[in-house]
């Protein structure tokens, strides 16, 4: 780990303006990922900016009937939310899935959404990544990569993104809130926050250096039954090998692209009265595997058909 | 010369008559570990501040260190001390002994610019700091002339030969046997690499006071590593003070001296001041030892009416190419089933990957994920029931050498575990059985493992309170060595566990040979009941030697040894009040235990069998334990919490190695995939339904003088086969290539149109 300094950031525009100010800074929140990165020196940042106790927690309803929650609060607590709980039970299950209880009650939602790739070859630096050492090459391509992804990698980086609350998000169709250092507030749906690998896997995400996430909004549930499902190696405390979210008709797929993959083919089927089954081969046509992950093609056939299955008969 | 003979007469453990042995005590030092007051090595405090090291692991597989830079690590502050094969402090060449008893010589670290395997040592960075050890380790620059590693094994099974002094054992013919039999089995399975993951890293924490070295490590065996340190140090053997007093599990990982330990002592002695070494979590993927993987070829051929007429497992595994160490997979068939034709031997192949060696249970934990599921196949080949199949073939005497066994109650833990799982609701044709979206599915298979006893010593003391103290150069890695000793020592002493104090891990203690080989608890145990008895008669002499006492004139032997009081019928007096009148300073004895002579003239085994019923997700094939029950015959059970716990541990191990444990080998750098307990997925909590271990009452007096036997590792021992039979009859898919992941079950269940 390499030395750096530390602040405790007293509000939010002053953690975006000391950012902007200082070099080599990076907000922390929990620390779950950002910590482990930092020991095996794949981020070197030279200045903390501690947002984990901002005034950014708190769920809170809005006036279109959607939610709002601060980007510290702790997954756990949206977990454990009753607003989440009988509104948006996706969100509550897709946390639930995720990680152990004890990363849960540290994890916050912007930590969650900034979340790295838990690719074995970026974790480990005496192999060539792209992502970590831009132009070194993409050791997995060719190497061990049965968790690769199916959908818009390239082959600078075929690595996934392994948040699962992203993916329950993206199904909702929520957005995030983010301030600038010029003191402007944006929001970004949360599929668009992230970026396909390209030529540059380095840049992961839509945000400008320093932006500050500073809530998830989202909208009205939309009608339907919701459902989190995840296919994993273990039962708990394991990155999925696929995962899928239905909000009605609402589809995203986890762990198959190194974003969120809303099912845009899959939706378009099912409003258009195709049974799951067809609606997710429809989406499956633009996969491409690379071998050692072939198996996600049936394992997410067979997954999303199971869960819109399952969240029809829940939203009846 | 030791008979088993010799252990015939009564004694205390056997007499157990305050009932201590096998009772459920509590752990000794349980109250230390969950206050956090019982240290690990790395957690010793040190006379004074320690410096603490930081490794650097080599990032090739194979070849030669062609540059080193250390210019901007000496450059880091808080850095004290940079280190590689260039500027190492003088160590004795590899292998020396200078004292010809040594039990292990010199095993120099940073030796010179060859890297035999990824990861490997290649330099140290001490600092002030743990952070400045850290951030200079980062900071070493070494550049290498790299060698194509050679790390294939699937792709080197054909250059694979006999391990050097080794023979395959025949018996009968087999081939003959083979093709003769209308019956026949022939598949092949495979597991991969496994690593031991010991919640504790491997670790010292080194000092010297004067001449001598005190060194705190993380150890299974004590005297290994006092004897390697010094030799290696080139200093007296006396003159390392070893100690290893708990240590977070060692399960054959930590059998041997790794870096940390050499390290910590040569940085200590340069720096003069104390000096702390650990490996990474990352570090102890590829630093330590790891199970090797295996190739492994049953084939079984048998009469329409069950019994086996041919037997044959053949193991290819792999070693280091500087090693020399089998995983001998295939040995515990020798004494499973009987069948007059058979075949079983060992191939090996020397890679340049890490080093192989023993994890729990080695040979019988890969092993019987092989044989105890082509068992299973065979069963449903015949139509007959898996139970039966393996007691139908159960054989009267060792079927390799005749000789009889000790004490075989392999059948009776099968049909004990057969009706307390309920076997008998199990649909034999896969795929019936519905539980919500659930496939549900029951298997079975049988444990084995081999019991020994090794020379030991112990000695007992008692004190002018009366308090007992075994000391004993012994070691309890988690398992519950420190309560067993306790144990065993309250009881033939006759004084309440609370009046005794156990002090282990520790080179000038009276040597044992440590834990490992689930020889542990019956070696250091025996010592120990000898060095009680020792100190019975010495303390019986005493008593009715003293005028002063009630007892005397009384016949030493007739004392006896209760609730803290000596007594010869109705005169007695308490424990304390003689020592303190009679032996004010206390007394000492030692006492000893060796193998038997004539032990190999039994076949020596423990046994169980494991019941397992498993959830295969249809959609994903993920595979849930929903409960999963073992019995086992393993002898006299010395504490039946701290046994239970080791047998449901072992149990759980073998969970793992059916559903999710195994390290994959990336042949293009020779290095494994994942470094980390997130990616290494060892079993978690939610991986585990319900579990139950049951101990049948057992008493073998070949084993040794208190007829115990080993629990560490039978558990493991045909667990996993269990889960993977179980599986097949949920979904009808067999996976012979562990461990058994959803995307492998799910190929299975596709292929089988479901
Ligand atoms: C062993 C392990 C297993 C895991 N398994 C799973 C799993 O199965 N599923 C899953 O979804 N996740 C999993 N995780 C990831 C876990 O969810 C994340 O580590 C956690 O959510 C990160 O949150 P944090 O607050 O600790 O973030 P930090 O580690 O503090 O930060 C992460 C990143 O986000 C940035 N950041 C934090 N807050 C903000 C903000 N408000 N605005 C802008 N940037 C910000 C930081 O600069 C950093 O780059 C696992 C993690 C571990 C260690
Ligand atoms: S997939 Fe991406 S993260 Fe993984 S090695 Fe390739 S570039 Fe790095």
């Amino acid at each position: 780990m390499r030395p750096f300094t530390y602040e405790r950031a007293v509000d939010a525009l002053g953690a975006v303006r000391s950012a902007a100010a200082t070099p080599g800074a990076r907000f922390i929140a929990g620390g779950t990922n950002l910590l482990d990165l930092m020991k095996l020196e794949i981020e070197q940042p030279q200045h903390l900016i501690d947002v984990g106790r901002l005034d950014l927690a708190g769920i809170a309803p809005m006036p279109d009937g959607g939610l709002r929650i601060g980007a510290s609060t702790s997954n756990s607590t949206v977990a454990a939310d009753p607003q989440v709980l009988a509104r948006y039970p996706v969100l509550s299950q897709a946390i639930v899935a995720g990680g152990s209880p004890q990363l849960r009650n540290k994890a916050t939602v912007g930590g969650n959404l900034l979340q790295r790739t838990r690719c074995a070859y970026f974790y480990d630096t005496t192999k060539p990544c792209n992502k970590r050492a831009p132009g070194s090459g993409c050791s997995a391509l060719e190497g061990l990569n049965r968790n690769a992804a199916i959908f818009g990698a390239s082959t600078a980086c075929i690595a996934t993104h392994t948040s699962d609350m992203a993916v329950a998000l993206a199904a909702l169709g929520a957005q995030v809130e983010t301030l600038a250092a010029s003191g402007e507030s944006r929001t970004t749906p949360v599929i668009d926050l992230y970026r396909l690998p390209g030529d540059t896997p380095q840049i992961e995400t839509s945000l400008a250096a320093g932006d500050l996430i500073t809530a998830v909004v989202l909208p009205p549930p939309p009608a339907g039954g919701q459902i989190y499902r995840k296919a994993r190696d273990r039962a708990s405390y394991a990155g999925g090998l696929a995962s899928v979210a239905v909000a009605g008709g609402q589809v995203a797929l986890g762990m198959v692209a190194l974003k969120p993959w809303r099912a845009h083919a899959t939706e378009a089927a099912l409003a258009a009265g195709a049974s799951p089954t067809e609606a997710i081969a429809r989406e499956l046509e633009g996969a491409s595997p690379l071998g050692r992950n072939d198996f996600k093609l049936p394992l997410v056939a067979r997954l999303s058909a199971a869960a819109i299955q399952e969240a029809n008969g829940r939203g009846a | 010369m030791t008979s088993v003979h010799d252990w015939t007469p009564n004694n205390p453990v056997k007499e157990n008559r305050s009932g201590l042995i096998g009772k459920p005590v509590d752990r000794y030092e349980g109250p230390l570990k969950v206050t956090g007051t019982a240290p690990y090595a790395y957690e010793v405090q040190p006379p004074s501040p320690p410096a603490y090291g930081v490794m650097v692991g080599a990032a090739i597989a194979t070849g030669r260190i062609s540059g080193v830079d250390i210019a901007e690590a000496q450059a880091t502050p808080g850095v004290l001390v940079v280190w590689t094969h260039l500027n190492a402090p003088f160590q004795a060449p590899k292998g020396t002994k200078a004292h010809p008893r040594s039990s292990a010589g010199s095993r120099p670290a940073l030796e010179n610019d060859r890297v035999l395997f990824f990861g490997q040592p290649v330099a140290l960075v001490v600092g002030e700091t743990l952070e400045a050890a850290t951030a200079g380790a980062h900071r070493v620059k070494l550049t290498y002339a790299e060698d194509a590693p050679d790390v294939d094994f699937p792709g080197s099974l054909d250059r694979a030969i006999s391990p050097v002094g080794e023979e395959d054992m025949e018996v009968g013919d087999f081939p003959r046997g083979f093709a003769a039999s209308p019956v026949q089995i022939d598949a092949t399975w495979s597991t991969p690499i496994q690593n031991h993951c010991q919640m504790e890293p491997c670790a010292s924490t080194v000092w010297f006071e004067g001449e001598k070295c005190v060194a705190h490590t993380s150890i299974q065996m004590v005297k290994p590593a006092q004897h390697g340190l010094a030799e290696t140090l080139g200093i007296p053997r006396d003159d390392v003070h070893l100690l290893t007093r708990y240590i977070g599990g060692g399960f054959g990982g930590k059998g041997q001296t790794y870096d940390d330990l050499i390290l910590a002592a040569l940085a200590a002695r340069a720096l003069g001041r104390p000096v702390k070494v650990a490996y990474t979590r990352q570090q102890m993927m590829h630093g330590t030892i790891h199970r090797p993987a295996t190739v492994m070829q049953v084939q079984l051929g048998a009469e329409k009416d069950g019994r086996l007429n041919a037997f044959s497992m053949m193991t290819w595994t792999h070693c280091h190419r500087e090693g020399n160490f089998t995983e001998h997979a295939s040995n515990f068939g020798r004494a499973l089933y009987a069948a007059p034709n058979r075949l079983t031997g060992h191939r090996l192949v020397k890679l340049d990957l890490p080093g192989a060696g023993p994890m729990r249970a080695p040979g019988e934990a890969s092993g019987t994920l092989a044989l105890e599921c082509a068992m299973d196949e065979l069963a449903e080949k015949l139509g007959i029931d898996p139970v039966e199949l393996r007691t139908l073939n159960e054989p009267p005497t060792d079927p390799e050498n005749g000789r009889p066994f000790s004490m075989r109650q392999l059948v009776r833990c099968l049909r004990e575990g057969a009706q307390q799982f309920g076997w008998d609701r199990r649909l034999p044709t896969p795929g019936l059985v519905r539980d919500g979206r659930w496939l549900v599915g029951m298997g079975m298979a049988a444990a084995i493992r081999g019991n020994f006893l090794l020379p030991a010593k112990c000695s007992f003391s008692v004190d002018a309170d009366g308090v007992i103290t075994v000391r004993q150069g012994m070691t309890d890695i988690g398992t519950g060595t420190y309560t067993v000793l306790a144990q065993i020592a309250a009881e033939t002493m006759g004084v309440p566990l609370g009046q005794v104090k156990v002090e282990i891990g520790d080179s000038e203690l009276p040597p044992a040979p440590g834990s490992g080989g689930q020889f542990g608890a019956a070696t250091a145990g025996s010592a120990a009941l000898a060095a009680g008895q020792n100190l019975r008669t010495a303390i019986a002499e005493l008593a009715t030697g003293d005028e002063a006492s009630p007892l005397f004139g009384g016949r030493p032997a007739d004392v006896t040894f209760q609730d803290g009081v000596v007594a010869i019928a109705n005169r007695s007096e308490t424990l304390a009040s003689l020592i303190r009148r009679a032996a004010p300073e206390g007394l000492t004895v030692e006492g000893e235990i060796k193998p038997a002579q004539d032990a190999r003239e039994w076949s020596q085994q423990t046994y169980g069998g494991h019941y397992c019923e498993v959830g295969v997700d249809p959609v994903t094939g993920e595979v849930r334990v929903r409960r999963m029950l073992g019995v086992f015959a393993a002898g006299r059970i010395l504490n039946a919490k701290t046994a239970r716990s080791q047998l449901t541990g072992g149990m759980i191990w073998g969970i793992g190695s059916a559903l999710t444990e195994g390290n994959p080998v990336d042949v293009r750098y020779g290095s494994l995939l994942n470094q980390d307990l997130a990616q290494y997925l060892a079993p978690v909590q939610a991986d585990i339904g319900d579990l139950e271990a049951i101990m049948l009452d057992e008493v073998d007096d070949k084993a040794n003088p208190m007829g115990i036997k080993g629990v560490g590792e039978l558990g493991n021992s045909g667990a996993g086969a269990a889960v993977a039979n179980a599986i097949y009859n949920a979904c009808g898919v067999r996976v012979r290539d562990y461990p058994i992941t959803p995307d492998k079950l799910l190929a299975g269940m596709i292929a089988r149109g479901m």
